[in-house]
Parts: C-alpha cells; sequence; structure tokens
C-alpha cells in the first residue's frame, strides 16, 4: 500500500500555491494534515498527478478573532484548536466537536479547514459549520470569494470549491451568551466515523426559553443536514422533554440517509430524532448552567 | 515519470540522520528501511491501527500517513529513544513490563508512543477504567484485549513519574 | 533456598526487545542486495483467465521479473492438502500463482519482483490480466443448491465434503422425548488479523548451498519440511525460522500459502534475496477467514430438561479451496456438546465451497460456533420451560465423578473425544457467585422501572487442547552452567521463552534467568509441527519437562562418580548436585558439563568447584551408551486431547433507541489444569475475549453477491479498541490433567470460545420485555435496535 508516483510540490508563499493550483488545478490535490488524503494515496484509491503541498505556509495557521467570530487559518491543527481556550470560550460547540474527530495523532496533523474540504458526510467539524451558519474563503489566482456553510457541502466528499481554489480560512460565529453546546453522535467504536451525529446549540433568553437554535446532522445524507424546521419549533419555547422530542421528530421527518453495511437509512433517520432530543438536552442544561457559553468538559 | 528525488534530513532520538528518498516515500518506511530503525511498526498502513506512531516535533502522529519529505528539517521521538542511553527503561516500558502489557509486541511501540505524548498532553488524567480507556482508544491490540495496557497506564499516572 | 518457578506469575523474559523495538519481525530483515516482491490478485471472485499480458510491467526501471504460472516449475502442481480426511471427498487446493481460474478475489495470479516494494506495486498496475467473469457462489445458504454455480466444475453441489458423527440412537430420543426445541442459528465469517501481516523472506546462499527462509508462521517445521520435498533440497539445507511474529490466531497456521513457496523459489531462481510483506489491504482477502456456518439444531429432553438427544445439521462455508482439509468444521461438531451428558448425538456438516477466500482456523477453530449453536438451543429450551438458565446446565453437567468421560466421538488429531478432568458444576457455581447472579434479578428490575435494559448471560465451554501428534525439546548446560534449550514449535506472544524457562527452572532447580529458550528455528530443532490447537504448554512444555528430568538424572548419575555417593543420597537445588544432609559436597552443573565431556584438554576455570583431579572410572572415559555432555532431547506425543473448560458472565446494558450495548461486567472462570505463569494465561484469555467481543458485535466479512468484500480496509472492518473492551474479572479453577507429566492443559484459544454465546443469552435476557430472540452474530447497533422495533 504505497503511494502512486505524482510530481510533488511544496511551496513556500501563498501566491505560488495559487498559482501551481491554477495551472494544474484538475489533476492536483492539496495535501494539507494528509489525514483522509494519505489513507486515499496508499490504497491507491486516488491518483493525483500532482500533489500540491500546503504544509509550508505557516502564515495561515491562526486563530483569530474577527467579526464576531473566531476564523480558523487552512493550516490550523485540529490539535491546536482541541487546546485553545479562545475556542472554549467562544465557540464551544466546536469544542465539543474536535474531541470526537478521530484520535490524537489524527488531530495533530489533521486541519479544520482540511476536514472541511473533504466533505465526508460523517465528519463532525462540518457539522458545526453549517450548524452556526460559519462561512469559509476560497482563493485562487481570480480572486477571493466568501462561501456560507449552506452553499459549501453540495454532495459526499463533494464541496463548491473549484480545482483551482484553495480555502484558506473558516470563520465561526461566537456563541451568545446564555449558550450551552453539544455534540453527541453513535458510532461503532470510539473514534470511527458517526453513524449519526447531531451539533446543537441553544442559547436562551433572560427569562429562560430559547432564543436561538442551532442543529445539524452527520451521517444522515450525503452532505451534513442544517434541521431548520426543528430549530424554528424551539423558538421561544421553555427547554423540556417534550419539545425537545418533537424537534427531534421534526428533524428525522426530512431525512434522506443512504444504506450502507454499517447501517441503513432508516435506523440513521430513527436514531438521528433519538440523538437531536438528548443532544438538546444537555445543550440546554448547559445554556442554563453557571458557565454559559463554555463546554464543560 | 520517475518519482523525484529529495535529500530528507531529520533529527530522530536527538541524533541527525539522513537520507535520500523519493518524494512519495512514507515517513514510517524512511523510518525503517532507510534509517534501520525497526522499532516503529506498519499495521495498516491507512491511520487505524496506531502501530506506527511516532512523536513529531512534540505531537503524537501516525507516521504512515506522512510522507517522508514533510519530516525534513524537524524532531522526531520514536521507541528507540524512550529507554535512558544507559539502558534504563523508561517508565511506561518498565510498567508496560510489570504488568503484562504487551504480549507479541507488535503494537507496543505504537502504544507507548501515543501514551507517552497523552501524558505529556495530560499532566493530571482522571485514572477511571473509562478515561484510561478513553486515552489509548486509537491503537489496536490483538493480543492483550487491553487489560495490561489499561494497568500499566493507570500505575505510570498513579506513580506521577513519566515526565 | 529455591524459589519455586511453577505457577508463579514470572514477568517476561521477552520482553526487554519489544518494549525497545529492538525486536526482530520479518519486515525488520535487511539483507544485501535483496529484493521486493508484489503479488497481482484477482479482482474477481470468480474468473476464466484468457491472456496475461506483463511485458508493460518491465517497461518500468527498477521491475527485475513477472512471475506466471508458466514460470512456477517444480511449483507448478497443486500446493499442498494438509490434512485429508475420509469424509473430505472433493478436496481441492489452488496453485501458487492461478493457472487458468481464479476462485476468490485476492487470488494470486502473478508476482512482480522489483528494487522496491514502491516500484513493485507501480508494476502491478501494468501488468494486464485479461478474466473472463464466471457466475459467483456468494451465499452458503444456497451454495450447496442444486441451482447454485460450480465453484469447481467437478465439485457437484459445492460439496467439498459431507461429515456425520453419531452417538447412540438420536432417533429414538427425539421419539421418546417430553419435549423438542430446534433454534436456526447463524454465525458470520470473521479472521484472526493478528496486527503484523504476513511475510516472507527468503536468501540461496550458494557457497553453503542452504536455502534461509524467514517466515511469519506457526509452523517453520512444516514449512521446512514441505520447501525440502518441493525443491530437492536435503532437508538440513533448508532452514525456516519464525522470527518474531506479531500475533497468529490461526491465520498464520494455514501452510503454504503461495508466497510461501513463490518468494524461496524467486529466490533459488534469481540467487539474491527476497522479500514480501503483505500490506492489510491483502491481508483482508489474501490471508485466511473462519467462522461462517449455519446451523439448525435441535435437541430432545425429559419432563425434567435432562438432554436426552441432540441433533445438529450445519453448513460450513469453506471458501474457494480446502487445503486445511475439513478440521474446522470437525471441531465444531465434536466440540459441540461442550461440557453437557449427551445420551445421544447426532451431527451432520456439509462443508461446502464459495466464491470467497478460503477457510482454515482462526482461534477457537470452530468451536465458537458449535458453543454458540448448543448454549442458544439450551437456554432456549429453559426459558420454554420455564427452567433457569444455570439451572438447566447444573442438571445437564458431566459431573466431577464421572472422569474420564468418553462423549464417543472422533476428535480432530483422530483420537478418541475422551474428557480426562473437569469440574463444570464448580466453575458454573464460581461463575455465578462472582456476577452476582442472585442479586441481579432485582437490580435488573429496579434497572427496568427507570427505563434501563439490563441482562445477564453465561456461556459454558469445554475445549480440546494439547494435541498431538508431538513435540520434542533438546536441553543442553553449557560450561557456564547456562540452560539451553529448543523445541521445534513457535512463538507469537504467548511467551514461551519465559514459561517454557519456567517448567525448566522448576525441574532442574536454577534461576528462570539462567534458561534460554529458542522456538521456531529449524536448525536448533528440527522434528515437530507447530503451534496451533491450544497445544504448545502441553505438548513441547511436556517434551521439555521430560528433557529437563533427563538432564537432571544425568547431572545426578555424573556426580555420583565425581563425589562417589550414590545417586540416592543426591540432591539438585539451586544449579547444585549435593549430597543430602551435606550440602557443602556438591558439584554445580557448569562443572558437572564440563566432566560430562571427557575430552583431553582441561578447560573451564570459570567453574570453581570443578575437582582438579577426578575419580578413577571404571572402564572406558566415556562409559559405553553414554553420550558425552550434560544434554538430552525427549518428545511427549499424547494419548489424546486434555480437555480444558470454563465459564464466562457478564451483565450488559442495552440502550434499545440506539442499539448500542454497553458491557458492564464480564467474569471468566477458567480450567486449563495446572497453571505454569498466571499472568500469561490471564493475558491470553483477556486477548481471547476481546477478539470474541469482536466477534459478537464488531467483525464481520461483508460479501456482496459478486463474492466482493466490501468492507476490505480497518475502516470497515472493525477490531475492537480499548473502549469497547471490558474490564475482566478472572478467576481460575484446576482439575490437573492425569495423562501428561506437567498436568497442564491448553489455554490460548479459550477466551473467545463463549463470547458470543453469552452476548447473544444477555441480549435476549435484557430485551425479555420484547420477547427477543438472538439466533445470530455478530449483530450491528442497528441490528440490535431492530429486536426491539415496532415494524
Amino acid at each position: 500500500m504505497k503511494p502512486p508516483r505524482f510530481t510533488y510540490h511544496d511551496p513556500v508563499a501563498r501566491n505560488e500555491t495559487l498559482a501551481l493550483l491554477d495551472t494544474y488545478g484538475d489533476d492536483a490535490k492539496v495535501l494539507a494534515g494528509g489525514q483522509s488524503l494519505m489513507p486515499l494515496l496508499n490504497m491507491r484509491l486516488a491518483q493525483p498527478a500532482h500533489l500540491v503541498d500546503i504544509n509550508h505556509l505557516s502564515d495561515l495557521a491562526y486563530i483569530r478573532e474577527q467579526d464576531g467570530g473566531l476564523t480558523i487559518g487552512a493550516l490550523t491543527r485540529q490539535r491546536d484548536v482541541e487546546r485553545s481556550p479562545l475556542i472554549r470560550q467562544r465557540c464551544p460547540l466546536l469544542a465539543e466537536a474536535i474531541r470526537l474527530v478521530g484520535h490524537p495523532p489524527i488531530r495533530s496533523r489533521g486541519t479544520v479547514c482540511g476536514s472541511l474540504a473533504h466533505a465526508d458526510p460523517a465528519a463532525e467539524l462540518p457539522a458545526v459549520l453549517l450548524a452556526l451558519g460559519g462561512y469559509v474563503r476560497a482563493e485562487s489566482c481570480a480572486g477571493v470569494r466568501t462561501i456560507p456553510a449552506a452553499a459549501f457541502f453540495l454532495d459526499q466528499l463533494l464541496t463548491a470549491l473549484t480545482p483551482k481554489e484553495l480555502l484558506t480560512e473558516a470563520w465561526f460565529p461566537t456563541a451568545p451568551p446564555r449558550s450551552g453546546a453539544a455534540f453527541i453522535e453513535i458510532s461503532r467504536r470510539h473514534g470511527d466515523y458517526a453513524l449519526a451525529g447531531v451539533a446543537a446549540q441553544i442559547t436562551l433568553s433572560a427569562d429562560g426559553s430559547v432564543v436561538a437554535a442551532n442543529l445539524a446532522l452527520i451521517g444522515v445524507g450525503v452532505t451534513p443536514v442544517r434541521a431548520s424546521a426543528a430549530e424554528t419549533l424551539l423558538i421561544g419555547e421553555r427547554p423540556g422533554e417534550a419539545i425537545f422530542t418533537a424537534a427531534g421528530r421534526q428533524a428525522s421527518a426530512n431525512l434522506d440517509p443512504f444504506t450502507d453495511i454499517h447501517a441503513s437509512a432508516a435506523y440513521r433517520r430513527y436514531v438521528a430524532g433519538v440523538l437531536v432530543s438528548r443532544a438538546l438536552t444537555i445543550a440546554a442544561e448547559r445554556a442554563a448552567g453557571p458557565l454559559t457559553a463554555e463546554a464543560t468538559h | 515519470m520517475q518519482q523525484e528525488k529529495r535529500l530528507v534530513c531529520v533529527r530522530v532520538n536527538g541524533v541527525v540522520c539522513k537520507a535520500q528518498v523519493e518524494t512519495r516515500r512514507l515517513l514510517s518506511d524512511l523510518l525503517r528501511h532507510d534509517l534501520q530503525l525497526t522499532g516503529t511498526h506498519v499495521g495498516c498502513e491507512h491511520g487505524v491501527c496506531g502501530a506506527c506512531t511516532v512523536i513529531f516535533n512534540g505531537a503524537p502522529v501516525r507516521s504512515c500517513l506522512m510522507l517522508a519529505v514533510q519530516a525534513h528539517g524537524g524532531e522526531l521521538l520514536t521507541v528507540e529513544g524512550l529507554a535512558s542511553p544507559d539502558g534504563t527503561l523508561h517508565p511506561l516500558q518498565q510498567a508496560f513490563h510489570d504488568y503484562h502489557g504487551l504480549q507479541c509486541g507488535f503494537c507496543t511501540p505504537g502504544f507507548l508512543m501515543a501514551i507517552y505524548a497523552f501524558l505529556q498532553d495530560n499532566p493530571q488524567p482522571d485514572v477511571s477504567d473509562e478515561a484510561i480507556r478513553v486515552a489509548i482508544a486509537g491503537n489496536l491490540c490483538r493480543c492483550t484485549g487491553y487489560q495490561g495496557i489499561v494497568e500499566a497506564v493507570r500505575h505510570v499516572i498513579t506513580q506521577g513519574v513519566a515526565r | 533456598m529455591t524459589t519455586r518457578a511453577f505457577g508463579v506469575p514470572v514477568a517476561r523474559k521477552e520482553d526487554r526487545r519489544f518494549l525497545t523495538g529492538t525486536g526482530c519481525y520479518v519486515d525488520d530483515i535487511h539483507l544485501p542486495d535483496m529484493l521486493h516482491a508484489a503479488i497481482l490478485r484477482s479482482p474477481h471472485a470468480h474468473a476464466r483467465i484468457r491472456a496475461i499480458d506483463v511485458r508493460p510491467a518491465y517497461e518500468l526501471d527498477g521491475v527485475i521479473t513477472v512471475f506466471t504460472y508458466r514460470d512456477l516449475g517444480v511449483a507448478a502442481q497443486p500446493l499442498p492438502l494438509l490434512i485429508p480426511h475420509p469424509a473430505l471427498t472433493h478436496p481441492r487446493t489452488q496453485y501458487a500463482l492461478a493457472r487458468d481460474m481464479v476462485r476468490y478475489a485476492g487470488e494470486a495470479v502473478a508476482m512482480v519482483i522489483a528494487e522496491d516494494r514502491y516500484i513493485a506495486e507501480d508494476a502491478l498496475d501494468r501488468i494486464n490480466v485479461e478474466y473472463e467473469p464466471l457466475p459467483v457462489v456468494s451465499d452458503l445458504q444456497t451454495a450447496a443448491t442444486a441451482a447454485a454455480p460450480l465453484v469447481h466444475d467437478d465439485v457437484p453441489n459445492n460439496i467439498a465434503a459431507h461429515l456425520v458423527q453419531q452417538v447412540g440412537d438420536v432417533d429414538a430420543a427425539f421419539a421418546s422425548a417430553t419435549y423438542t426445541f430446534q433454534r436456526h442459528i447463524m454465525i458470520e465469517r470473521s479472521s484472526s488479523q493478528p496486527l503484523e501481516t504476513r511475510g516472507v523472506v527468503a536468501r540461496f546462499d550458494a557457497f553453503e548451498q542452504m536455502l534461509t527462509v524467514w517466515d511469519s508462521t506457526q509452523a517453520p517445521l512444516s514449512i521446512r519440511n514441505g520447501l525440502a520435498l518441493l525443491f530437492g533440497l536435503p532437508p538440513d539445507k533448508v532452514r525456516v525460522v519464525a522470527p518474531d511474529v506479531g500475533g497468529g490466531f490461526g491465520v498464520k497456521i494455514m501452510l503454504f500459502y503461495p508466497e510461501e513457496v513463490l518468494v524461496p523459489l524467486v529466490a533459488l531462481r534469481l540467487r539474491r534475496p527476497v522479500k514480501w510483506i503483505e500490506d492489510r489491504l491483502e491481508h483482508m482477502t489474501a490471508s485466511n477467514h473462519e467462522r461462517g456456518q449455519i446451523h439448525d439444531i435441535a435437541v430432545a429432553l425429559d419432563a425434567d430438561g435432562h438432554i436426552l438427544g441432540l441433533r445438529d445439521v450445519f453448513l460450513h462455508d469453506a471458501g474457494a479451496y480446502s487445503p486445511y482439509g475439513i478440521i474446522v468444521p470437525l471441531i465444531t461438531a465434536t466440540q459441540l456438546p461442550g461440557p453437557y451428558k449427551l445420551p445421544a448425538y447426532y451431527s451432520d456438516a456439509t462443508v461446502v465451497y464459495t466464491n470467497r477466500t478460503p477457510v482454515t482456523p482462526y482461534r477457537g477453530a470452530g468451536r465458537p460456533q458449535g458453543v454458540f449453536a448448543m448454549e442458544r438451543i439450551l437456554d432456549y429450551a429453559a426459558d420454554e420451560l420455564g427452567i433457569d438458565r444455570a439451572e438447566i446446565r447444573r442438571r445437564n453437567f458431566i459431573q466431577p465423578d464421572e472422569f474420564p468421560y468418553d462423549v464417543g466421538l472422533t476428535f480432530q488429531d483422530g483420537l478418541p473425544t475422551r474428557y480426562d478432568s473437569g469440574n463444570y458444576p464448580a466453575g458454573l457455581e464460581r461463575a455465578l457467585e462472582m456476577i452476582g447472579y442472585e442479586r441481579f434479578r432485582e437490580q435488573q428490575g429496579q434497572a427496568r422501572r427507570e427505563g434501563h435494559y439490563l441482562g445477564i448471560g453465561i456461556g459454558c465451554y469445554v475445549e480440546g487442547t494439547g494435541i498431538g501428534p508431538y513435540e520434542g525439546a533438546h536441553i543442553a548446560i553449557d560450561n557456564l552452567g547456562e540452560v539451553h534449550v529448543a523445541t521445534g514449535l513457535s512463538t507469537q506472544g504467548q511467551g514461551h521463552q519465559t514459561s517454557f524457562a519456567q517448567v525448566v527452572a522448576e525441574e532442574l532447580g536454577v534461576d528462570v534467568a539462567k534458561v534460554h529458550i529458542t522456538t521456531g528455528d529449524t536448525q536448533r530443532f528440527h522434528w515437530g509441527t507447530g503451534t496451533y490447537a491450544s497445544r504448545a504448554m502441553v505438548i513441547a512444555g511436556n517434551a521439555i519437562c521430560l528433557a529437563a528430568r533427563a538432564v537432571k538424572e544425568k547431572a545426578i548419575k555424573i556426580a555420583s562418580y565425581a563425589l562417589e555417593a550414590a545417586p540416592e543420597d543426591l540432591e539438585l537445588v539451586d544449579g547444585r548436585v549435593r549430597v543430602k544432609g551435606a550440602p557443602s559436597r556438591g558439584i554445580s552443573l557448569a562443572s558437572l558439563s564440563i566432566i560430562a565431556n571427557p575430552i583431553r584438554y582441561a578447560y573451564g576455570a570459570a567453574a570453581p568447584d570443578l575437582p582438579a583431579v577426578l575419580p578413577p572410572r571404571d572402564g572406558p572415559p566415556l562409559p559405553s551408551g553414554e553420550e558425552p555432555g550434560l544434554e538430552a532431547t525427549r518428545y511427549f506425543s499424547p494419548a489424546h486431547a486434555t480437555f480444558a473448560s470454563g465459564v464466562h458472565a457478564a451483565i450488559i446494558e442495552v440502550d434499545i433507541h440506539t442499539g448500542i450495548v454497553k458491557i458492564q461486567r464480564y467474569i471468566v472462570v477458567h480450567d486449563c489444569g495446572r497453571v505454569v505463569n498466571p499472568m500469561i494465561v490471564e493475558g491470553q484469555i483477556c486477548g481471547g475475549v476481546a477478539q470474541g467481543i469482536g466477534g459478537s458485535f464488531y467483525e464481520r466479512m461483508v460479501y456482496d453477491d459478486n463474492g466482493q468484500l466490501l468492507n476490505a480496509s480497518y475502516m470497515d472492518f472493525l477490531i475492537p479498541y480499548a473502549t469497547e473492551v471490558p474490564h475482566l474479572e478472572i478467576d481460575h479453577i484446576e482439575t490437573p490433567s492425569p495423562i501428561n507429566p506437567l498436568g497442564v492443559k491448553g489455554a490460548g484459544e479459550a477466551g473467545c470460545i463463549p463470547v458470543p454465546a453469552l452476548m447473544a443469552a444477555a441480549l435476549e435476557d435484557a430485551l425479555a420485555p420484547f420477547g427477543v430472540r438472538v439466533d445470530r452474530m455478530p449483530l450491528t447497533p442497528e441490528e440490535i435496535r431492530m429486536l426491539v422495533a415496532q415494524p
């Protein structure tokens, strides 16, 4: 299981990288963390003629406050996000999700943006971006554009990025005060891709009713799914088992999951509803608790 | 098309090593076959089993999921670098021995490096059975059923010696 | 003061090299001038090969040669059939490289030899094979029917063998029974999956005319014997070494995988060393599988739940070929009865070819399937009769005073299944006590009221271990008093370097540190078979014990001469033979070893207690009939298998919405006779249980109708991590074996045998309010959820 032949490029500057993608785009793959791409290369399931290794672009490794949220650069490792107090305080849903991504050695190399660009329907980080309504920035020789999460994930392993574009950063909004977040999933083993999973954030008003709800599901379709109808159901309601169960039922009603050797569509649909209700319960508890807007794990 | 070759210069266990390798050469193969450090093992070559885990620039990585050229200029710690120069076993190694945390030994280097990293990153970890199992999930062992490994790790944590 | 070595949890002597990364597994071997092999494998489960064009492969720099079938020379005949059997009427084995047909996806078709593995894999991509796909047999249930396509044109209904065994009159038993019950049971295909894949390195030294093969195998001697025959080489000019092996679990006991012939063949032809290391993707289909069976089992009972008769008819998935004969289904059939008295038993096994990877033993080797069927039908009968599941077992156990107990069958070694010793009721009671069986119902009731579903399961088994034919050992004490031991079988993690040393240390009264064990090198010991069937300690261990006793006897004899004392007045303590009651009069083993070799030249100043002048001899310096040296070779061949047993119990919690199972407690009560090293035995049990849990909830080879393995990597073939395996509480019972000197029984496979059975039982118990029956394993979370879901 050795990689096939390719022409290897390891540019040291962003414009160099974009120029390479501009020239070789269709025949090139970007190598960042490599935790998804290297297995494909080792199995020879991917055989790009050109490999563009962006690991020298150290100016793309950052976590910054910006526009009421946090931008995470393309070369920011999942490990750094996991250990970031800023992320824990400002974006608890991301902090919750990152612990579930693979195992520590995967997170040492894997990047947040790489996970978004890879767009596995069972991956956690795309769901966080989608649930919170974040966006990504894509750069090419032709310029820069912003792609909101809702328009970014197109299909299984397919995003709105063109082959000539490099995803340079992702923006996640800061959680408002009195917010609580939870990410729960069912996987067959610890660290596996989820059979179904839920990213949930609840924001409460001063009187304890739900003023904002962010809900996205994974493993239930070819892309992560924003459960907007379920979110709408929750607005103005007080947290409780009945409403959360109803939200779960609403969330699973509109799903069109796939069947594979691990689980059928019917199972994913059912379990997603169960997980929504459980995730909302935890998120609401955290929103109401003394340490609001902080992941307590 | 010939694959380009490059000189990779990397410090492994404190020693500067060089090798001329194809740009597609995996880091695991650089270690095992170009540098003759065969302690790091290859179990799956797709990042699931953890047998190839080494420490790169202070963090645990799957060496089968890195290209050798990506390690150029970096620092690696492998299982061969755990014991002291005089041969004294690292407390983790000693604990694995004392608590029967290995049988065939094939997964052992990967576990040792992964746990070494875990303890560096988590100075005061929870010692419950569940917490330790979560800490070592990500490395497969087919021989021990993990029980001896969990006990070895618990011992090292409670003794507070693995720094 | 001698420290006892037997029964002590001695820390392992072999650990250091594994802990420091200085072990030597086959891929760690680097030889000058070495070439690397890669195998082209069939993507089709069934196809005719019309043409192979290898020329494009040669266009790559670094490709040395490409072999196909017509290059095989002496290796062109089918690979050996290892274990014939009268019931195996249609045995079939494959060619080292496919001749004109491929019968499973993964079958070897061509081999590239190149400067490195990367180039070799590039070359594979360039070989063009023209296949004509043929209809695929991919379902066990229908494979033996007339409608199914044929895997082999000349094997009607794909039936390789039909094996019937019976005891008593089962028809009469069913006719006279008060109750009869039946179940349809299925265990899915799985595989051993050691962390180290297979690998072979071969070198032919033209100067020494010596072929050396390093093979990650469980049977280097058997490989040596076969290669010597195949290549027409004298046996002592073929050396096979099993270096450090990263786990076997049965998949490496299969002999003459194609590569084990191909790699030496190329080394001989090219006169350069050749290395082939299997990668994990290859391993998924190119290394053998096991476990797939379908049973229809029926039990006949009297009014009190005593078994009057049992009838089991089953299909066994053999895969595309039958190189290992019908050992696995034979073990299923003979071990299914377990610890229970079956006055009448009828077993009917149909061994069926399918277009899938061949099936050869995987830890348990057919027992998990048999135990699953037996325990399920017993649980079902208990439930239907309103008898407690533990109680029905008590009523049917063979009792401790009924040994030796003849089950009346013929075991895998061709010898009677005669249980030599055991105490099944004691095992069960201890397990029930440890799991808190009495208290559990209340716990369960309370949990149910709170909406939690807890269940308890028990599983009992008997395991025939320590089968022959034999193993041997050579022990020699050198002039420094170090004890060197060699045996022919090999090691894959069982700690033989330590446990075998303990046996010797116990017999010779020396420190374990002074005993050096070599296994798996045919140059050091050249008689024996291999490591399988939980036999290493029983057979090799006993051979080592006998050799040690012979060495001790010789030491005393020589000391008797040197000290001028009668042998019965001497004792061997702490590495010295000394006069009883006058311990200052003695000679060390080191000195005795020097005296034992009456050469003309004096040496051995390192033995300080060597007498300067020895007593005069009557007769020649080397007495007639004696051999020089303090050494001995002995063999042990058992009268038949020795039967270990055990009981496992577990409490689980089932999330009925997600189907996720959490194992709250897991108990093992285990009887492997006398225990040499309890730490090593417990390690074996823990590893086995983990594989059993794999076989209950995670590990299944998923094939589609085209014979394609759908979960052909570790992303989709799921082996448990530490988070999926519970902490085990283990206790021992010791019923020594009366049929070998050490009184030991095998322990290697025990952990995995009853696990699917007791997990199924626990699931049924947890989900009893839903009237659930579990008839197959493994189960995914979805399948568990579906047990309770409203349709």
